[in-house]
């Protein structure tokens, strides 16, 4: 079914679940395309698995579109691989060469578990958003969408900070395994609109603590998870959450 | 055959809502928290009924497949959401956005379901914007608008080529708090793979957990279905690799009909394929077309480089053919139109299977704006090139970039080339007024219903019906029903009805890993693709549609013959996932073509080459087939048709011009 | 725990300590090295004695210099704890990771680069601020300028400075932004302007320490 003609070696962590052990194990690949996604590479090696009767790499996938955030491999010792500001479905094989060995791994941090294979469990991120990263707005409470002016400015950094797409990348090439970039981008979108106001404090607190509960390190600042953020994610998040931190906890009366 | 009743409630178009609102049933706090609604799907009409009707007090557990609600394809919709806020002050109204989806449609739409849609619009954009959904702005600190394919005035919001992304991530949030509160029960990485029925009514479901392999049994008072369109039957499609019909199919077998099957979308903007290797489409946003012109050579087999062609060379066609719309014509006919250049041998790129989005024009009309905004009016081309293309960097960038990512080819330079593709299905599972299925108590919501695009769904339309479906419409309906069962207690799991369910699920499960055959499941679903894409794409014909439901027939006896499926039962097993997914695509691909065979028209997304005027455009006929067609499962490829009447009281039903 | 001791406390409650600590020891670092600087005057250490005086009589001082105590053990503290925890955090390395495409090694190795800074400052504590207690509490006259020159003589003491200060400097490349950072001082106007002058104050500060033993040893100053 492959049309190209790239030689590769595939270096893939095999772990069969949460419990065992894994380890990498070796795969030659010929014929790859250099106009082929990298999980398009990794249909390949699946389908050759499968006909010869041995288990295929599992791994996250879905809209293949770099956008739903669920592909998560950590490739030649970068999440999502070499390219800036792609995620993995994004990544054509012609950013590799012939002959080419590519290592593949897991997210690995103590708060994404392995579940098998490349597949890592990453429902961390859904509790720290359901500790806090919400407007409290039930449905029908709604105003006038246009009676509150929002700055450009301001609309379009929320924005960006919106843009994230809780892949975990972030975490992934963090020395610390830290979720500062993540819970941040969150913090920050509601901080800087006028209708996260109410809740800036709280919500700042809560999540923070979350994070902790969760078993992610802690930020020691060195930029690595807003140079392989693939949406471009900025540190400046972080500075905003640790203010918003700082205040929260020295200024505002609320105990949360 | 019989008539289905789609209760719509009397009296004139514009009151029904508010009138059926004002006199329906409600259920009392306190016993909302005794009864119990299962929702399957957490994309922007999953999520948004599971948060609203867990905000009401309704205790409510939510199914998605994903490792999380935020992954749901919803997320990877681009161009916007409709809404009739006139903001734009350029005559927009709840009648026009209802007129012109019906019209989009191809008359082939509910009259009171539309313009229900269209009514709580506005109270879309509102809840999402209030939730902290970042829509664009203008300087002022007010919302914009950009104009979309088949309207004329400008009410889509949209936050850059992310919208999808955006309004799923406040769903998602408006969910996620509930789960905070323990309102909602999430259960991610679960697949629904039966709908349990007692007594004619829905009472639960049997879901896999996709880590443990384990089946389980969920009761609820009601399930509802926000499960998504079924646009993988082709194999390649723009929808997500894990989009599936599963659900929606597993629901129809138990009794649910399904719904005018036949009409999918091809969306005429996406790039084109590149080789065999490939596994999905990626769509390039109809507002594209808002700044891109659309054009082949006027020579056949032109070999030369687009910037070699001169410009008195190159035939714009859909301005050609459709002045008033030019290149803001709704999809189905621009993919048509394109198919049509395609076919006749004008293609371009080595597949010839593409057409140019040429940018060139309106870069430097933008560059002779900004030009002139900084003093310079009469500036030369290259500054007006340079300035313009910061202008459409603004407005598109990550488009461009994703263009740039997949192709290898710089969109700034070159005009793109693009190709209609399977992007969104406008049937679905049959559904009345108060998105109630055929089986009492069963729910179905957003694309995985068949209600409001009739034959065709006009852009950002897509986003605005999935959201008001779980926001604002199935809230109230489902409460009618729920109402009268305030005296059923919570049936416990061990009926022989959960028991024989999982029994069904189960005995699948072990064919599927006793066939041990010699094939994959891709292969046998990339067959189904091609079968289907070739004979039920976009241009249909009486042979090939019988040709395509014997071979799918056959496909269908070989996959159970022959296919492998890897690793066992308890454990996470992707292939045993796809094993259930494509068995029920073949099974729908045959009812699909059984539809489009059945209907002797052409009208929206589907077109029988039999049935067209001599211009070549879609021939309606509405004194035959202004209805829904509703299939009924009987057996394997047996189907028996129900109709339900299209009446149109409101709009006079007319050809659609967009001349 | 009530929410203000969980300030300290949090991850980002121990950054703020960290950020604090590492302000407060980088003024200490303008104090000390606008000093040293006194010796280039060259008159036989006068100036600089008279400063170096006052620095170890002025009862201000002194109850600064508890604080500076305090301040580095609270630096020294949170950074293992934090360490701990960073560690916890990934209990399976990668086996093939490539750090040095997304940041720099120094702003990696802080935990390295401070150990480091620790065990340069126990020799140079030993060097200079012993012997000035010692002084004071005997009450006896100190000539630190004299001490200088006689431990500077040796080669490997003016290494071990060079590389100490070599340590502090690239602690500072990274430290001197980062505590904005943590603070969450951060501005799209003014941040560019505190980086460039971290990047200076890292790379002067520790030229100017160097210059100390450099010039003594070579005998530019006696």
């Amino acid at each position: 079914m492959s049309t190209g003609n790239m030689n590769l070696t595939l270096q893939v962590w095999r772990q069969k679940n949460s419990k065992s052990a894994g380890k990498l194990v070796d795969y030659k690949l010929s014929e790859i395309s250099p106009d082929m996604s990298f999980l398009e590479m990794f249909d390949v090696l699946n389908e050759q698995l499968i006909t010869k009767g041995e288990e295929p790499v599992v791994f996250d996938h879905d809209c293949r579109e770099g956008i739903c955030g669920m592909c998560s491999m950590f490739i030649n010792g970068q999440p999502h691989g070499p390219k800036d500001l792609v995620t993995t479905c994004q990544l054509h094989m012609r950013s590799f060469k012939d002959g080419d060995t590519i290592v593949v791994e897991p997210w690995r941090a103590k708060a994404f578990p392995v579940i098998k294979d490349l597949a890592v469990d990453r429902s961390a991120f859904d509790r720290i958003i359901a500790s806090g990263g919400f407007v409290s707005v039930n449905t029908g409470n709604a105003q006038d969408a246009n009676a509150l002016p929002i700055p450009k400015l301001q609309a379009d950094a929320a924005f960006e900070a919106a843009a994230c797409i809780g892949c975990g990348a972030c975490v992934a090439t963090c020395k610390n395994a830290s979720a500062m970039l993540f819970v941040s981008a969150k913090v920050s979108q509601l901080a800087l609109l006028p209708q996260g106001q109410p809740e800036r404090y709280r919500r700042v607190q809560s999540m923070v603590a979350q994070m902790d509960e969760e078993g992610f390190g802690n930020c020691t600042n060195t930029g690595a998870c807003e140079a392989e953020c693939p949406k471009g994610i900025s540190l400046e998040n972080i500075a905003r959450m640790n203010r918003d931190y700082f205040t929260a906890k020295f200024a505002s009366e609320e105990e949360v | 055959m019989s008539t289905l009743n789609s209760n719509i409630p009397a009296g004139e178009l514009t009151q029904k809502w508010t009138k059926y609102k004002a006199s329906m049933p409600l259920v009392n706090p306190s016993n909302k928290r005794s009864l119990e609604v299962i929702v399957v799907g957490s994309g922007l009409a999953g999520a948004s009924a599971a948060a609203t009707l867990a905000e009401m007090g309704y205790k409510v557990k939510c199914f998605c497949f994903q490792d999380s609600p935020r992954r749901a394809h919803s997320i990877a919709a681009q161009g916007g959401i409709n809404a009739a806020k006139n903001y734009q002050n350029d005559g927009d109204s709840t009648y026009r956005l209802f007129y012109d989806t019906i019209k989009g449609g191809d008359y082939r739409a509910r009259e009171a379901n539309v313009h229900r849609l269209a009514e709580v619009s506005v109270n879309i954009i509102d809840q999402c914007v209030a939730q902290g959904v970042p829509l664009a702005r203008e300087y002022g600190g007010l919302l914009d608008n950009r104009s979309f394919g088949g309207t004329q005035v400008q009410r889509t919001f949209y936050a850059a080529g992310q919208t999808g992304q955006q309004l799923l991530l406040g769903a998602y949030s408006a969910l996620e708090r509930q789960v905070g509160m323990g309102k909602v029960q999430m259960y991610t990485r679960h697949e629904m793979l039966d709908v349990v029925v007692i007594d004619g009514k829905a009472r639960g479901i049997i879901a896999r957990n996709l880590i443990t392999g384990e089946l389980e049994r969920h009761f609820g008072h009601a399930v509802v279905l926000g499960t998504g369109g079924y646009g993988n039957v082709f194999y390649l499609s723009t929808n997500a690799m894990g989009s599936n019909v599963t659900a929606a199919w597993k629901v129809h077998k138990k009794g649910a009909f399904f719904a005018n099957p036949c009409y999918t979308q091809i969306h005429p903007t996406c790039i084109p394929v590149s080789g065999d290797h490939q596994s999905k489409l990626t769509l390039m946003s109809e507002s594209l077309r808002n700044d891109g012109r659309i054009w082949v050579p006027k020579k056949k087999d032109d070999n030369r480089k687009a910037s070699d062609i001169p410009e008195d060379e190159r035939d714009y066609y859909l301005e050609r053919r459709y002045p008033a719309f030019g290149n803001l014509v709704p999809r189905d006919v621009a993919s048509r139109a394109a198919k049509e250049r395609c076919d006749a041998g004008y293609g371009v790129g080595s597949s010839k299977l593409a057409v140019y989005l040429d940018f060139k024009a309106n870069t430097e009309r933008y560059g002779r704006i900004e030009a002139s905004k900084a003093g310079n009016h009469n500036p030369d081309k290259e500054t007006c090139m340079r300035l313009g293309t910061a202008v459409i960097k603004e407005k598109y960038g990550n488009l461009f970039d994703m263009y740039a990512q997949i192709t290898g080819e710089n969109p700034y330079e070159m005009p793109m080339r693009i190709y209609p593709a399977v992007h969104y299905t406008m049937g679905g599972v049959w559904v009345d007024y108060d998105l109630m299925t055929t089986i009492p108590g069963l729910y179905c919501t957003g694309e995985a219903n068949f209600s409001d695009h009739g034959a065709n769904r006009l852009g950002a339309s897509a986003l605005m019906q999935g959201l008001a479906d779980g926001y604002f419409v199935l809230p109230y309906t489902i409460g009618a029903y729920l109402s009268k069962e305030l005296a059923t207690k919570p049936i416990p799991t061990d009926h022989p009805a959960f028991v024989e369910a999982e029994n069904n699920v189960k005995a699948t499960i072990d064919k599927f890993l006793s066939i041990n055959g010699t094939k994959s499941v891709d292969h046998f679903h990339k067959r189904l693709g091609h079968i289907m894409w070739e004979k039920c794409g976009m241009a249909r014909n009486r042979e090939g549609l019988t040709q395509a439901i014997k071979e799918i027939q056959d496909l269908r006896r070989e996959f159970w013959a022959d296919v492998k499926v890897p690793g066992s039962a308890d454990e996470f097993n992707p292939e045993l996932e796809k094993a259930h997914r494509v068995a029920d695509f073949i099974e729908l691909g045959e009812l699909m073509c059984i539809d489009a065979l059945n209907r002797e028209e052409s009208c929206g997304g589907h077109f029988r080459e039999e049935h067209q005027t001599e211009e070549g455009e879609a021939k309606r006929d509405d004194e035959n087939f202004a209805y829904v067609a509703a299939w009924e499962y009987k057996g394997v490829s047996e189907f028996e048709l129900h109709k339900e009447e299209l009446n149109y009281e409101n709009i006079k039903v007319a050809q659609r011009n967009y001349k | 725990m009530s929410s203000l001791s969980k300030a300290f406390t949090s991850s980002i409650g121990r950054k703020y300590v960290m950020g604090l600590t590492g302000l407060f020891l980088i003024t200490f670092l303008i104090l000390h090295v606008s000093i040293n600087a006194l010796i280039f005057a060259n008159d036989g250490g006068e100036t600089f004695n008279i400063a170096a005086n006052f620095m170890s009589h002025n009862i201000v001082v002194r109850i600064l210099e508890i604080g500076l105590f305090a301040g580095i053990i609270l630096h020294i503290i949170q950074a293992v704890m934090l360490t701990a925890q960073n560690n916890a955090a990934r209990p399976e390395k990668y086996a093939y990771n490539k750090p040095q495409a997304n940041s720099k090694w120094y702003s990696r190795s802080m935990g390295l680069l401070g150990t480091l800074i620790l065990m340069f400052l126990v020799l140079h504590l030993y060097h200079f601020w012993w012997p000035t207690k010692v002084a004071v509490f005997s009450h006896e006259e100190h000539n630190t300028f004299h001490g200088i020159v006689a431990i500077f003589q040796e080669l490997w003491v003016v290494v071990v400075y060079i590389l100490g200060v070599i340590s502090l400097g690239y602690h500072l490349l990274h430290g001197f932004q980062s505590s904005f950072q943590t603070m969450g001082w951060n501005h799209r106007k003014w941040t560019p302007v505190v980086r460039t002058i971290g990047i200076w104050f890292s790379i002067i500060v520790p030229i100017i320490f160097a210059l100390m033993p450099i010039s003594v040893y070579l005998g530019w100053i006696s």
